[in-house]
């Protein structure tokens, strides 16, 4: 029943989620960053940087990430010559454009989940930071970045369940992960359900654990008050 | 609007914002300038290509009925979603095992697979036991597959909503001798769904996006698909792209818009959200917890 | 009080929902369906996107090489062109579309394979294709061999860009686009050195108004790719039927009309009609 696995060894089944792994993983840690860029500028005193932070979230939210994923490799590749340090090699470069467009579109969400971990932290915390002199960055970074962090530990990991899903998009530039593989096996062979109930099963293996771990983390740092 | 992470600014304070904002602009500026510049180069901004949207052939042909196709998904999805999810969340918290457990076993497990997996799954599932037309049958199994996932997730905003509620609103219902049912229907349903609109709306944006899954692998005519048809007519990837991406940002900015009319109807008091940006005080409601469900929707569903 | 208002909210907006995408849904499902009069409909799988061979056009018709050969085909079944339904059938799908029976036949540049002809079977073949490379026209690649260090494209799923890089050049780098288009687009601007599939295909592209000029084909027989009709598995009347259908088309000269008609503005060197159950391997 699963003899015809091991026709496929370029990339194997583990190897194909192996690449989905990297893929969220270094999406992940980009859209954190860029993420918490994005919310840094959305609560700034700087009314051009509010206006953008606001702007990139509505738009890039509202764009199914197909068409982001596939804008990186037409539109920045192919168009903007951005080759992301791999001119010549192929793999490298469809699979940096495909980190790179899963980590702006998922910083958007990230981006919202800081924003309403921010509003969790009481009033006080920040009035008495600057009633003690704090600038507005001193108070993001030492006051209310880190407390608005430890309470928005769920949100952030129903965003990283989310992407690992979401990698499966990437496929449509050609990465090699596993939707990709997916789609191969169904083509060749004629047992849809059954490569489908391994996937299926792959991602659950994948997001399970992710959500219950982080789960009991939020519970054990979330801010008592 | 004044802020409560920063002082009002003084005139120190505005110069340096003023040069910030020019920095900004500057960098923002140029790298629109050079988006527009490299699309002239490459030829991306000749008329031939951006012509055929001009043309009502373009639309009737191909986009309109794509959207027609997105829309349906959608506006299925969304109606069938909304309940289920209620009932799940519910569920979830019933007090009774034998209801609690299924129902959260159901929800972690349609929210750890990939849409586009319960998709087919639908669709063989459709093709064996039921006799659907197959030219109906990729719109349901789009629905089924958005359904399935989006309900789960409304489940868990749900839910996350009504335990955001301060506990004597369940205790003063019990107090005035109204039954559980009661106390969910019009105690506790209804205040959690007003704090909770935000990550709901956002909810059905993802259902607005997500039906251009149905295009890749179940040959759904959505609106991505017709696309590509379109694309292989006028010879104009790219351009394509961007407008289908503009089509996809004003239906959800209408969506979203419409759910921010509504949401400033229901609410009357500002609770819960804009502690900071809306420079309200926090409610006796747990912070945290507020925090992780606002969030939830707003990060958690893509 | 509350829930109240909240339930009306929305009901008044899914009610508003529903008028809407049901009016558009009622125009999607008329450009679909055509304007077929009466009587039993047959439903043919055909690819929407690939000019020459199976495209929707502009106002909504149908045309290229494999429409004709299946309207030819339909006709000699017993139905008038009103009365296809055309159905696009995206390579991942065709097997399981015609074991579901969604639709009677597909000519949709449908190689047959051992592989598949287990799965479905086959009428034909009515055209001999190759495998081939497109190139800028002012491109210096010739051989094969001469992709090694060259980015190839093809369609995600496709194996004939696997086949060039085992067999021909392994050191030719893949990429791998979700359409033919976006492969072009990527040739257009100097990002890829070539795109691989049947001949066939490509001269379609190469000879649509957008592109005329900038590309060409190399001439490369890299494979040979039978095009047959596919039925479901185990219907050999049906199969039988078609394959007296494409017989009288050869010799009745439809065949060769449709060919010109198709391909001739492409300037497609096509090959003679492959002869009924003759497979070139």
């Amino acid at each position: 029943m699963f003899d015809f696995l091991s026709d496929y060894d370029d990339p194997t089944l583990l190897g194909a989620f192996w690449v989905t792994v990297q893929l969220t993983v270094l999406s992940a840690i980009g859209s954190l960053i860029w993420g918490t860029l994005l919310a840094a500028m959305r609560v700034s005193p700087v009314p051009l940087m509010r206006g953008f932070g606001t702007a990139y979230v509505n738009i890039v939210r509202n764009i199914p990430l197909t068409v982001i994923i596939v804008f990186t490799s037409l539109g920045l590749a192919n168009i903007f010559g951005v080759t992301m340090g791999a001119p010549d090699d192929f793999e490298a470069k469809a699979f940096r454009l495909a980190v790179l467009g899963l980590v702006a579109y998922t910083a958007a969400f990230v981006c919202e989940a800081i924003r309403s971990g921010i509003n969790t932290v009481p009033v006080g915390q920040a009035e008495a930071a600057r009633a003690i002199g704090l600038s507005f960055s001193q108070i993001l970074r030492l006051i209310v970045l880190p407390q608005a962090f430890r309470s928005v530990i769920g949100p952030l990991a129903n965003v990283l369940i989310a992407l690992t899903k979401n990698t499966t998009v990437a496929a449509a530039i050609g990465v090699a992960e596993a939707a990709l593989l997916m789609k191969e096996m169904i083509e060749n062979e004629a047992q849809t359900l059954l490569i489908g109930a391994i996937f299926a099963f792959g991602f659950v293996v994948l997001t399970l654990p992710t959500g219950l771990i982080l789960g009991w983390l939020s519970k054990r740092l979330a801010v008592k008050r | 609007m004044t802020s409560i992470l920063y002082d009002a600014p003084g005139p120190r304070a505005k110069r340096r914002n003023v040069l910030f904002s020019v920095v900004f602009f500057v960098l923002l500026a140029l790298l629109l300038w050079w988006i527009w510049q490299t699309m002239d180069e490459k030829g991306q901004l000749e008329w031939a290509l951006w012509k055929p949207f001009t043309t009502s052939e373009a639309w009737t042909t191909y986009l309109l009925p794509g959207l027609a196709d997105t829309l349906k998904a959608a506006a299925l999805s969304m109606v069938i979603a909304l309940p289920l999810g209620a009932v799940l969340g519910i569920a979830r918290m019933s007090d009774h095992r034998w209801v609690r457990i299924p129902a959260g076993a159901v929800v972690e497990f349609f929210r750890a697979i990939p849409v586009l997996l319960l998709m087919l799954f639908a669709n063989e599932f459709y093709v064996r036991s039921t006799g659907i037309p197959s030219d109906e049958r990729p719109l349901y199994a789009v629905v089924t597959g958005l359904v399935l996932y989006n309900a789960s997730v409304l489940a868990e905003i749900v839910r996350a909503g009504i335990l955001s509620l301060p506990k004597g609103q369940s205790e003063a219902a019990m107090a005035v001798g109204l039954r559980k049912s009661q106390t969910m229907s019009s105690i506790l349903l209804p205040q959690a769904v007003t704090a909770m609109l935000p990550a709901i709306v956002s909810q059905l944006v993802v259902i607005v996006k997500d039906t251009a899954l149905g295009g890749v692998m179940l040959g759904f005519t959505e609106l991505l698909n017709t696309r590509s048809t379109l694309a292989a007519n006028y010879a104009n990837v790219i351009p394509s792209f961007i407008v289908v991406a503009v089509i996809f940002v004003v239906l959800n900015f209408i969506l979203t818009s419409f759910a921010s009319w509504l949401e400033g109807r229901l609410r009357r008091s500002k609770r819960s959200t804009g502690a900071v940006l809306g420079a309200d005080k926090v409610d006796d409601v747990n912070a945290a917890e507020v925090g992780g469900t606002y969030g939830t929707g707003a990060g958690g569903s893509i | 009080m509350k829930l109240r208002k909240v339930s009306a909210a929305a009901a008044t907006a899914l009610v508003l929902a529903l008028t809407a995408t049901a009016c558009g849904g009622d125009d999607g499902g008329d450009s679909n369906s055509g304007s077929g009069g009466g009587g039993d409909k047959i439903k043919i799988g055909i690819k929407y996107d690939q000019p020459g061979l199976g495209l929707k056009e502009p106002d909504g018709s149908f045309s290229g090489f494999d429409v004709d050969v299946a309207t030819y085909v339909a006709k000699e079944l017993g139905y008038e062109p009103n009365q296809i339904e055309w159905v696009e059938t995206k390579s991942a799908d065709r097997e399981n579309a015609l074991s579901r029976g969604d639709v009677k036949m597909i000519a949709a540049t449908y190689s047959i394979t051992d592989e598949r002809k287990q799965k479905v079977d086959f009428a034909g073949p009515y055209l001999l294709a190759h495998q081939d490379l497109l190139v800028k026209a002012d491109s210096d690649i010739k051989e094969g061999t001469d992709l090694n260090g060259k980015k190839l494209c093809s369609v995600t799923g496709s194996t004939s860009a696997q086949n060039v890089k085992d067999e021909i050049a392994p050191k030719a780098q893949l990429q791998q686009l979700g359409g033919y288009s976006e492969c072009i687009a990527g040739l257009q601007s100097d990002q890829l050195d070539a795109l691989t599939t049947d001949d066939a295909i490509l001269a379609g592209f190469a000879a649509q108004e957008q592109y005329k000029g900038q590309f060409k084909l190399t001439g490369l027989k890299l494979s040979n790719e039978n095009y047959g009709i596919g039925v479901k598995k185990g219907d050999t009347e049906t199969v039988n039927k078609i394959n007296d259908a494409l017989e009288k088309m050869v010799s009745d000269g439809s065949w060769d009309k449709a060919v010109k008609e198709n391909f001739g503005p492409a300037n497609y060197k096509h090959e003679k009609a492959p002869k009924i159950g003759q497979i070139v391997q």
